[in-house]
């Protein structure tokens, strides 16, 4: 059962952290937008925090959590150059990722991100069917 | 107390991918692959995650203002355009390609720091494409 437990409260935890957001700040919380607001913004302070706090707590990985896949082998690192470009410029021209549009918009019922969603989804089960 | 929220909001989402293993690619492949060995952890995980974010939602049209700033900044835009096509659709290949998307992404330079490091200079190089760019 823990195959269903850890994606449903590593779940709630996720859009916890955008409830708390939104209700404090009045913010949309997206990690794209964040790592943009980083690295252009004029006042980096608090996207940073917020990011420092991400890695410290996605480095939980095997800490805290039993995990039931192991992380795959490394990989090329022109597959990751590739797919940190795409992502990267993607994410700012269609304004969003999975937490922005997948898991913000999607709960604020946003037509954007309900097609943004669509789109990236289906994109990317396209791109794993014809690369694996 | 806005750098406290913030932070723990960071923690509390970097926590939420790692116990959910979406900071895991192949986990995140593994979603993606409908037509392979199909791990539908993602759905839940997503779920999930947009419930509590609803409520959210829901409690944040009750309040005149937040919390812990006096404006909301919340998004306007209505129209569905090019760019948010192209741009999300080239967003999903990318994803496809290695699994991350930007949070996990960013976890990846401590949890898989030797491909990590090399997703995570594109992920800014391809930000900074766009805000570079001379029309956007």
């Amino acid at each position: 059962m823990t195959s269903f437990y850890n994606p449903l409260f590593g779940g709630l935890l996720i859009g916890l952290a955008a409830a708390i957001y939104l209700i404090t700040t009045g913010k949309v919380l997206g990690i794209s937008g964040m790592l943009a607001q980083s690295l252009f913004k004029a006042n980096k302070t608090l996207p940073l925090i917020f990011l420092l706090g991400l890695i410290i707590g996605g480095s939980a990985y095997g800490v805290f959590t039993q995990q039931t896949v192991p992380f795959p082998d490394i990989r090329s690192p022109w597959l990751m150059i590739v797919s940190g470009l795409l992502v990267g410029y993607g994410t700012r021209l269609g304004n969003g990722c999975t937490s922005g549009h997948g898991v913000c918009g999607l709960a604020r019922l946003s037509p954007r991100s309900m097609v943004a969603t669509a789109i990236f989804i289906s994109t990317a089960i396209i791109t794993v069917a014809l690369t694996h | 107390m806005i750098f406290f929220i913030t932070l723990l909001c960071g923690l509390l989402f970097g926590f939420g991918l790692a116990l959910s293993e979406m900071t895991n690619p192949a986990v995140v492949i593994g979603f993606l692959d409908i037509f392979g060995n199909w791990n539908p952890s993602l759905i839940i995980v997503m779920a999930a995650a947009v419930a509590v974010s609803m409520i959210g939602y829901l409690i944040s049209k009750k309040q005149i203002k937040p919390l812990l700033t006096d404006l909301w900044s919340l998004p306007t835009a209505k129209i569905i355009d090019s760019k948010l096509i192209l741009g999300s659709a080239l967003f999903g290949i990318g994803w496809g390609l290695s699994g991350y998307c930007p949070g996990p992404g960013l976890t990846a330079l401590i949890n898989n720091p030797a491909e990590g490091l090399y997703f995570v200079i594109a992920l800014i190089a391809g930000s900074a494409l766009y805000q570079f760019q001379p029309t956007k």
